[in-house]
């Protein structure tokens, strides 16, 4: 069944009235994704582009549409709120958009998830794809193909080029998870190597990281210890220079640490099959799957 | 967003940390006024600018370009005066004859240190200060721990040296406890720390009661990181804050209206303040290759890739996610304005962002401004094709490329060409 979400998701957008909420909501019932609904406080009882109904809180949402997924597009200053709402709500799969959240919110918010059964992806994210069955997020859905290869990344567009790499030579994805470019996240490379362990329909996982935190020594470390499926690794910042953020708020080489040598020296010790040219992911893999 | 030293106290202040007396000037006249005002007969005066190492960097207009080459190297005993100056005398006068002469050195001065570069940072605010005597030297931090998502109180007993340097030698010095945002920092993690660094009678108490005042300073300002090196023991047993150094999340500044005011663009690249305007994330490095591209994790690929086939990019840039017209055209100005860049690649990978705008944005800057450097111009994605074609059809001398290692060997090639 792939990973986290599929053909049985029952998607409600937060933020939907908005423009970018709107948009991306469209696109996903473009793809086939179940939208079952949406949520902006104040618009409850009325209609989403004829489409889908809008309710005040997530709470009435899960209530009348059975829904068990949400995709969080509300403006930072409010969205690590949008977070815990979802989560109280009961909602299963948490997918946060959203760029540009406080960390000091997302302290809380993280904390407040702990004691819940419930998987967060981002925030900071371009979302989560299972190809087609079901698309949560900002991915533009032709260029992935139903297959069997996991694919994690930190970035957004980083992972559509290698899921077009994948694509291109005919190799499928199983479950594509964008984790976010964020300090605080909820899906770590770790958590999402674990899931893709242990789902029967992805055989390999591509495992693209990128600069600043640990997130991918610790990833790998597991790995080395519990991981039979084969990984092909890339880590993107070898050429930045310390100490200076990389667009995203979590890349940044600060105190020697978070270097890609040091991600790449670990990704090597568990036995990943890295590339040091992000053009090689899609071959690397072709040559990994033999 | 990065603080000045006085304004990382003035904010430490409010939350009741103990910091010495001192006040920032712009002018020397201002500098002298402080210390008469202050009164006393020990000053010391600090460059007032964001990059580290300020006592042991050195002032461009006083000193050689070997001496600079040492600071960069940050060799020990580099001759000539930094950026922090004790000025001390028998006698006020004396004193603060001695603060004027050590303001009129770095007013205006460019200060170089190992983290500014060769072309150093000018100095427009020196800070006033009594400083404190020492008998004891901490370190204490507080900053986001990325690897369990929750606010660290970090502390040493060796202060003075830069963290990361215990961190290498004497790792056993630094301890560490962790909030937990519900109960926030508790009074017996403080405890717990301060019986760690060895405290005992006033210096333990007023450590724990310092310890809690930086954690509800770091939440108040919406910090992700707040340093104290030194932290000092006086010998009255008194807990100061001798240095600070505070970074504001850039997420968060949108709420923290007075420290937004505060903003020092000084230190920042010109082209990078003017990036900023258009909602562009540039960072400009010292390749030839200037790169445009959608996305920050595809945007160090691309750097990545031009090294991986052996040139340098001239710059990172991040048009965003919805790149309009005028952002692209913004863009591939601020990349050729910089004279090293000796051919341009545009690496695009529509989502949400469709490749025909940015190809119309591209022949619309090239048609206005020219275009005296080779571009070359890699679009995958959403409407790939149009953009290809509105590229081909614009009669522009624009090399198209079909993918990321194909569009990186002809960017070096270009490079290597000229």
């Amino acid at each position: 069944m792939a990973v986290l979400v599929d053909r049985n998701t029952r998607l409600i957008t937060q933020g939907i009235t908005g423009s970018a909420g709107a948009f991306h909501s469209r696109m996903c019932l473009e793809y086939g994704t179940n939208l079952v609904g949406g949520v902006t406080p104040g618009k409850g009882g009325t209609v989403w582009e004829d489409k889908a109904p809008i309710f005040d809180t997530v709470a009435d949402a899960v209530a009348q549409t059975g829904a068990n997924a949400t995709m969080i597009f509300v403006p930072p200053p409010f969205a690590a709120d949008a977070i815990c709402e979802a989560a109280d709500a009961g909602i299963k799969v948490i997918v946060a958009i959203t760029e540009g959240i406080p960390a000091n919110d997302m302290v809380w918010a993280w904390r407040y998830l702990q004691d819940k059964d419930v998987r967060l992806i981002g925030p900071n994210c371009p979302g989560i794809i299972t190809p087609g069955q079901c698309k949560i997020g900002i991915m533009p859905g032709h260029i992935h193909l139903p297959g069997r290869i996991g694919v994690i990344s930190r970035s957004g567009t980083l992972t559509y080029e290698a899921v077009g790499q994948l694509t291109e030579l005919g190799i499928g994805q199983s479950t594509c998870i964008g984790i976010g470019g964020d300090p605080i996240i909820g899906t770590r490379h770790i958590d999402a190597l674990r899931l893709f362990q242990d789902d029967p329909d992805t055989d390999a996982v591509i495992m693209i990281g990128e600069i600043g935190g640990s997130a991918e020594e610790d990833a790998c470390a597991w790995a080395a210890q519990n991981m039979t499926k084969p990984i092909v690794g890339f880590i993107a910042g070898a050429t930045a220079p310390p100490g200076r953020r990389m667009g995203h708020a979590g890349a940044i080489i600060s105190g020697g640490q978070g270097t890609a040598e040091a991600k790449y020296a670990a990704m090597e010790a568990a036995g990943v099959h890295i590339v040091r040219s992000p053009a090689e992911m899609g071959r690397r893999m072709r040559e990994v799957l033999g | 967003m990065k603080l000045h030293e006085y304004q990382a106290k003035e904010l430490l202040a409010r939350q009741g940390v103990a910091v010495p007396p001192g006040k920032a000037a712009h002018t020397v006249a201002d500098a002298v006024a402080a210390a008469k005002q202050m009164g006393g007969t020990f000053f010391v005066v600090k460059a007032q600018v964001h990059a580290g190492g300020r006592g042991k960097g050195r002032f461009t207009h006083a000193v050689s370009p070997e001496v600079i080459q040492m600071v960069l190297e940050a060799k020990a005993d580099v001759p000539g005066k930094g950026g922090v100056i004790l000025c001390g005398a028998g006698s006020h006068d004396e004193a603060v004859a001695k603060v004027q002469a050590a303001a009129e050195l770095m007013l205006g001065n460019v200060l170089v240190t190992k983290q500014t570069g060769a072309e150093g940072v000018r100095v427009k605010t020196v800070l006033i200060t009594t400083g404190a005597e020492i008998k004891k030297e901490l370190y204490a931090a507080v900053l986001l721990d990325r690897q369990n998502s929750r606010i660290l109180l970090m502390a040493s007993s060796e202060g003075g040296t830069e963290i990361e340097i215990v961190a290498e030698h004497n790792p056993e010095a630094i301890h560490k406890v962790w909030a937990d945002p519900i109960t926030g920092l508790g009074d017996w993690q403080c405890r717990e720390m301060a019986f760690k660094l060895g405290l005992s009678g006033k210096a333990f108490k007023g450590a724990v009661k310092m310890f809690k005042q930086l954690y509800q300073a770091y939440l108040a300002t919406d910090s992700s990181m707040l340093e104290i090196n030194p932290l000092v023991i006086t010998p009255d047993d008194d807990v100061v804050a001798l240095d600070a150094k505070v970074i504001i999340d850039d997420n968060a500044v949108f709420r923290q209206a007075e420290i937004q005011s505060w903003y020092d663009a000084g230190e920042d690249e010109p082209a990078e303040i003017e990036a900023a305007k258009f909602n562009l994330s540039y960072i400009k490095l010292d390749g030839s290759i200037g790169c445009m591209v959608n996305g920050a994790g595809l945007a160090m690929a691309t750097m990545d890739i031009i090294k991986f086939y052996g040139a340098e990019p001239a710059n990172f840039l991040d048009v965003g996610g919805g790149a309009r017209k005028d952002q692209v055209k913004a863009a591939l100005q601020i990349i050729t304005s910089d004279p090293s860049v000796k051919c341009v690649l545009v690496n695009i990978f529509g989502g949400i962002m469709r490749c025909d705008v940015i190809a119309e944005g591209v022949v619309a800057a090239v048609a206005e401004a020219g275009l005296k450097v080779p571009l070359i111009v890699r679009l995958a994605g959403t409407n790939a094709e149009q953009g290809k074609q509105i590229l081909a059809s614009s009669g522009l001398a624009i090399t198209p490329a079909d993918s990321l290692s194909d569009a990186a060997e002809k960017a070096v090639a270009a490079v290597a060409n000229r």
